[in-house]
């Protein structure tokens, strides 16, 4: 029982940050209608960028993660402006298209810049395990999943409530008429794409600290694609819940599955549930495949 | 307020819409656009608005003036900026939003947040159905009443002029003759000027100071709507009006051909 709970919460905290990269994900669908297969780079840039400023500049962790949050909103509005920015009335594909080249291109140049060991985050959270009831739990998994619930739920916040975020669901239902309403299309996008990668940050710099940054980091795009497709691509709350089902799914394959064919079924199994679930709801959990009026 | 000058208008640099279109909304004052389709109505509308360049279209020649000052070439929010809002055809509203949350995104532009609730009990005291409905996604309401929200958003904007652009589109009759008599409530009561371009003639006349007869492009009559009204051919072939009877289809269609204004 103490091993289902111990994977049960690896599951969560990893889950999380699915959940948290795969916002990022969701809020480019919902403005452009395009997949964004540049985020697993995003993630591994955000990881890569805070362990220099403080394995190099010796900076302390707040300020290093402060500095990388801007350096990636910087990142994100750049990636707008100069890769997506022109194709604005481009047909879906060739965003996709755009966004693997700039996958490529990014994962090039930080294996020109870090290279391909795998390099470890200095001790920053306390080593001492918290206990639950026979459950060990390391603080940083305490600490990322606090991290991450907060996050989450600031953004639901702004999403419901906030001007911006109000326009930003606005032109992701009807870009058209958002412009109407004299929004700036331009704008919500430029900061679509700083959000997108702001998170996307956030989550490499957690999973750097638990398993360390290498270039396999950025495999973590691949994984949240079942992600959001299980929770519907166009859905904020699917993709949170979609996290935590992947995160559990896939701790529990690990735990209990891989011992018995040898290992690897935990990264296969998040696409085996959702070609299940795609049988049973193609527009995922939370999808609208759209409103219909009766 | 508002002076358009010759314009033409072209789509994907080849198609001519509008050849020289040309007309005046006064302060305060209701002016209706008639036409059939693909007069250019909607194409005038969207050139005021900075809405062409989304659907590839650009304003090749002509003037567009608002208190005296040029405006073709301002970007969609510059215009609301200035107090130009237009509703557009076929209702747009966000239907996974909440009819609330659709007025707030109406109110985008403005720059006194703190009357946000005031503005939104004018929308419900002009149209006292969306009040009810305010925290139902507004893909859920019915076309009447998403036309109100339309409007409604149009209202929390606070423009100075009104762009309609056939609020009656797909709305049943007596309704539209509630929304229409709403447009002449909040022409009055708040002082928008309001440019409505209308495919049901009778309607649009009944509310208007002002009628513009568009065909092909540009405007091919212009007269206060009581001179209109009494103008056989806007009788016959807008108002559906005639004294020998009825016409049938076929004699109204040659009729057509030889027919010019200008």
């Amino acid at each position: 029982m103490t091993f289902f709970i111990q994977m049960l919460v690896s599951g969560i905290v990893v889950g999380s940050i699915y959940a948290l990269v795969a916002l990022g994900f969701v809020l480019i669908y919902k403005a452009s209608d395009a997949l964004n297969l540049a985020n697993g780079e995003f993630v591994l840039i955000g990881s890569y960028v805070c362990l220099t400023l403080i394995t190099v500049l010796k900076l302390p962790f707040l300020l290093a993660i402060l500095i990388t949050l801007v350096f990636s909103a910087l990142l994100g509005l750049m990636v707008e402006k100069m890769v997506l920015r022109p194709l604005l009335n481009a047909p879906t594909i060739s965003v996709i298209m755009a966004t693997i080249g700039l996958g490529n291109l990014l994962a090039g140049l930080t294996h020109v810049v870090w290279g391909h060991q795998t390099r470890m985050y200095p001790q920053i959270f306390p080593d001492t395990p918290v206990t639950f009831g026979g459950v060990i739990i390391t603080p940083v998994y305490l600490w990322s999943f606090v991290i991450v619930m907060s996050l989450l739920i600031a953004f639901t916040v702004f999403f419901k409530f906030s001007k911006m975020g109000i326009a930003m669901r606005a032109v992701a239902d009807d870009l058209q008429a958002a412009a109407s309403m004299g929004i700036s299309v331009k704008k919500v996008f430029a900061i679509t794409w700083a959000i997108a990668c702001v998170v996307a940050a956030v989550g490499g710099v957690l999973l750097g600290n638990i398993n360390g940054v290498n270039a396999t980091m950025s495999v973590i795009g691949l994984t949240v694609l079942p992600v959001v497709i299980l929770g519907g691509l166009d859905s904020i709350a699917g993709a949170i819940v979609g996290g935590f089902i992947i995160g559990i799914a896939q701790s529990m394959a690990g735990g209990y599955l891989d011992p018995m064919v040898g290992g690897g079924l935990k990264d296969v199994f998040p696409f085996i549930i959702v070609i299940l679930i795609l049988m049973i709801k193609p527009y995922g959990l939370f999808g609208k495949g759209g409103v219909e009026r009766v | 307020m508002l002076h358009i000058n010759n314009i033409e208008v072209v789509y994907s640099k080849m198609i001519l819409v509008l050849k020289g279109m040309s007309l005046e909304v006064p302060e305060g004052k209701i002016v209706a656009l008639l036409g059939s389709n693909g007069a250019g109505k909607s194409t005038t509308l969207k050139s005021i608005s900075g809405l062409l360049a989304g659907d590839g279209g650009e304003l090749t020649k002509g003037s567009i003036t608002y208190h005296g000052e040029e405006i073709s070439g301002f970007s969609p929010d510059q215009i609301v900026q200035k107090g130009i809002f237009q509703s557009m055809e076929g209702r747009r509203v966000f239907k996974h939003l909440t009819v609330e949350e659709n007025l707030i995104a109406g109110a985008h532009t403005r720059k006194d947040r703190n009357h946000l609730k005031h503005d939104m009990e004018r929308v419900y005291h002009y149209f006292p159905k969306l009040k009810t409905l305010r925290s139902r996604h507004a893909g859920l309401l019915s076309g009447g009443e998403q036309q109100m929200l339309a409007i409604g958003r149009g209202i929390m904007a606070k423009p100075k002029l009104l762009l309609l652009d056939e609020p009656s589109l797909g709305i049943a009759p007596l309704l539209v003759k509630e929304i229409f008599q709403n447009i002449k409530q909040i022409n009055k009561e708040e002082g928008t000027s309001i440019l409505v371009v209308e495919q049901n003639a009778n309607v649009a006349l009944s509310i208007a100071d002002y009628g513009y007869i568009v065909e092909d492009g540009r405007s091919v009559l212009e007269a206060p709507v009581s001179e209109l009204m009494e103008n056989k051919e806007v009788q016959e072939h807008y108002l559906g009006m005639s004294d020998e009877g009825r016409k049938n289809y076929r004699e109204v269609k040659s009729y057509r051909k030889k027919k010019r204004w200008v």
